[in-house]
């Protein structure tokens, strides 16, 4: 399969793992996941990839066979969402903190209750912060690359910690998309076989998951955050190195229309599309709206952020996750820390839209301009009540 | 096979590896039965080894970073799936070999939790790798009881027993449920070999450890391990109450190849449960009625397991 052509966007990042090479894929089917991990036992029945398939009994045990996969020294690939996502959990942080450089497509779904199987960013907003690098796609031809791109991070030895690939549940992962698809040589070129530093074997054994006493967890912790931090220029040389091998350039924070904006958008995942659209319509009157589609949330690109956003006087944070009882939603608690630290004066507001699987409406992203403009100081002030406007409820 | 020849045991003291994979300096208490059981069970698997620990004693005693007491490859991940990270030991070496990537030669893989982390918590990822028929040997260490948090009750604490929930009192025998029967539980995955065994008898550990590392599939070996911090229970006595278990038909020694069941060691006659139970600051509120009634179920049990051993040898 090389070349471009029209393909479900599930079907494309199983493909990428095939193109990677993956050798240990441990998998438990969930909406809107399955797809990805169908294809990939299609693959690996037909003889097209040469891979164990462990058919686990829940997604607990598929994060802990890719553990076990990986510290054997076995490319490990695995696919989740939602309820799976969040029963994996506890497992997160473990793979995180044994420096395991395991690749996860995330199809990124609402959690229960009530159960709702559409999309919306509550799974990886209440995983944000297990150690793991985050990466979220735009599109198809981005959730290919990312996959590629998540495993020569992941396997850097300056890095050597999990991905997780963040691909809107259905209205990403179900769409079928024109992909160009690299050839098998170019992949190889890009991304060698893992080679690990240390594995288990017996010809050279070691002891790993040992646990670390209160003289030296801090030192333990320290070192995997200092790592994560450091990771950021890595991913940026991936991003360059990428864009020269397979002519399609990333940066960890896109831009779109941002140059003369009186309003950005700033948003994570698929609902970027919807908002360039919104925003092309919107400049045809006159309405100056631009975006920073966010593509790495973890480690977060402070600066990154901070010179696209210097100058700005209104910015619009839009989420597909409720605070849960904090005062904001993540993201925009992240861009009002940023803002703080370092001088911006924007006006900031948080807007919730498009929860598990509702639509985010044309006009809902006019509504939020048109709200934008007419803001002042006084409306980001903290009050009493909702500090965020949801978008699109009912009475 | 041995089946042929079943009193021919390979292992004697003489025989036993020297080399020690877990070495000593770890932290286990004092008359801990469990570490011993490693110790040997590990002898019996040899160097071509890899470990895939859940929490517990035994991982807490012997890996505080930056010591260890393995001389084996060993991983701990967490509490309930040491099963399933050994499913993803055991399918990344299969595939790594057919693919050169490491040496070819055989690796066997072995999980090893204890009854909290085989029975309750890790129940399920248990049943997936065992059906799954990766090959590997699991070892749950029972010591009846959440040992390592503080001796809380587990569904491997027998009947009557005193833990720190489920204690005796006005309205409490102790623990008011009976032990489940795990290894019937693992038999019932159709898995080729599964075993009970007890460091107090080591020869009959080792032959069992040998038969489940040759089986072309899953293992399942149920160890009881004497704790005498949990079981209140004298330190230099371990042994003896190990070996009073399976005397009293507590805890039969027995192996279930293929489905087939077979006594590794004829217990008869029963010695009285009042025996085991004696000595034990576990047990020591239970009153003679409640001791008749574990008797009872004793004895039952026991002929029930006689009657499938005996069924199965004629099934031979």
């Amino acid at each position: 399969m090389i070349g471009r052509r029209g393909i479900e966007v599930s079907l494309a990042i199983a493909e990428a793992a095939k193109l990677c090479r993956v050798e240990v894929i441990s998998a438990y089917p969930i909406t809107p996941q399955t797809h990805i991990v169908e294809h990939l036992s299609e693959l690996v029945a037909d003889g097209d990839l040469e891979a164990s398939y462990i058919t686990v009994e829940s997604e607990h045990s598929a994060l802990s066979a890719c553990v076990g996969a990986a510290a054997t020294g076995a490319r490990t690939f695995t696919s989740s969402s939602s309820q799976g996502l969040e029963l994996m959990h506890e497992i997160l942080f473990v793979a995180s903190g044994m420096r395991l450089p395991i690749v996860m497509a995330a199809a990124n779904r609402a959690l229960s209750a009530p159960l709702n199987i559409w999309n919306d960013h509550s799974d990886v907003m209440a995983a944000r912060d297990t150690g793991w690098i985050m990466l979220f796609c735009t599109n198809g031809q981005e959730a290919l690359d990312s996959i590629i791109i998540a495993y020569k991070i992941a396997e850097d030895r300056r890095v050597l910690m999990p991905v997780m690939v963040n691909i809107d549940g259905f209205t990403l992962t179900h769409v079928v998309e024109p992909v160009e698809f690299p050839a098998q040589e170019t992949v190889d070129a890009f991304l060698p076989p893992y080679s690990p530093a240390y594995t288990l074997h017996p010809d050279k054994p070691v002891t790993m998951g040992a646990y670390g006493i209160p003289e030296i967890y801090t030192e333990c912790k320290f070192a995997q955050e200092t790592a994560m931090n450091n990771s950021k220029e890595v991913v940026i040389e991936v991003l360059d190195a990428f864009g020269k091998q397979f002519g399609r350039p990333y940066k960890v924070a896109e831009t779109y229309q941002l140059e003369d904006a009186d309003v950005v958008f700033i948003a994570l995942g698929a609902m970027n599309e919807n908002i360039m659209t919104a925003i092309d319509e919107m400049r045809t009157e006159e309405k100056k709206a631009g975006l920073v589609n966010l593509r790495l949330y973890r480690p977060f690109p402070g600066e990154e952020l901070l010179a696209l956003l210097k100058g700005k006087k209104r910015i619009a944070v839009v989420e597909r996750v409720m605070p849960g009882g904090a005062l904001n939603s993540p993201l925009f608690n992240e861009i009002t820390s940023l803002a703080y630290r370092s001088g911006l004066t924007a006006l900031i507001k948080n807007y919730v839209i498009a929860l598990g699987g509702r639509d985010a409406l044309q006009s809902d992203f006019r509504h939020i301009f048109d709200d934008m403009q007419q803001a002042s100081a006084k409306d980001t002030r903290i009050k009493k009540g909702l500090n965020f406007a949801m978008i699109g409820v009912r009475a | 096979m041995t089946t042929l020849l079943p009193n021919v045991r390979t292992f004697a003291a003489n025989v036993i590896p020297k080399e020690e994979f877990a070495v000593p300096g770890h932290r286990a208490c004092t008359g801990c039965a469990e570490i011993l059981a490693v110790r040997l069970a590990l002898k019996g698997f040899g160097r071509d080894t890899i470990i895939s620990m859940a929490t517990g004693c035994m991982e807490i005693v012997s890996s505080p970073l930056p010591t260890t007491d393995w001389t084996l490859p060993w991983i701990h991940v967490a509490f309930e799936n040491c099963a399933a990270v050994a499913s993803g030991v055991e399918s990344a070496l299969k595939i790594l070999r057919k693919k050169g990537k490491i040496p070819d030669k055989d690796v066997h893989v072995v999980a090893i939790a204890g009854d909290g982390g085989t029975m309750d918590i890790g129940l399920q990822s248990l049943s997936g790798a065992l059906e799954r028929y990766h090959k590997f040997t699991y070892i749950c260490l029972d010591n009846e009881a959440y040992m390592n948090t503080g001796i809380q009750r587990s569904s491997g604490t027998p009947f009557g027993a005193m833990t720190t929930t489920s204690p005796p009192g006005k309205n409490s025998i102790g623990q008011s449920t009976w032990k489940k029967d795990m290894p019937k539980i693992a038999v019932a995955h159709n898995i080729p070999y599964v075993a009970t065994a007890c460091p107090s008898y080591p020869f009959d550990f080792l032959e069992k450890i040998r038969k489940a590392k040759m089986v072309d599939g899953p293992s399942y070996i149920h160890v009881l391990s004497v704790c005498p911090t949990g079981w209140r229970t004298p330190t230099d006595l371990s042994i003896r109450y190990g070996r009073l278990a399976v005397q009293t038909g507590v805890f039969p020694l027995y192996e279930v190849e293929d489905g087939k069941y077979r006594l590794t060691y004829n217990a008869e006659p029963l010695r009285p449960i009042t025996e085991y139970l004696k000595g034990q600051g576990r047990f020591r509120h239970l009153t003679p009625d409640s001791i008749a009634t574990i008797q009872k179920r004793i004895t039952t049990d026991w002929e029930a397991l006689k009657a499938l051993s005996d069924s199965s040898a004629k099934a031979i």
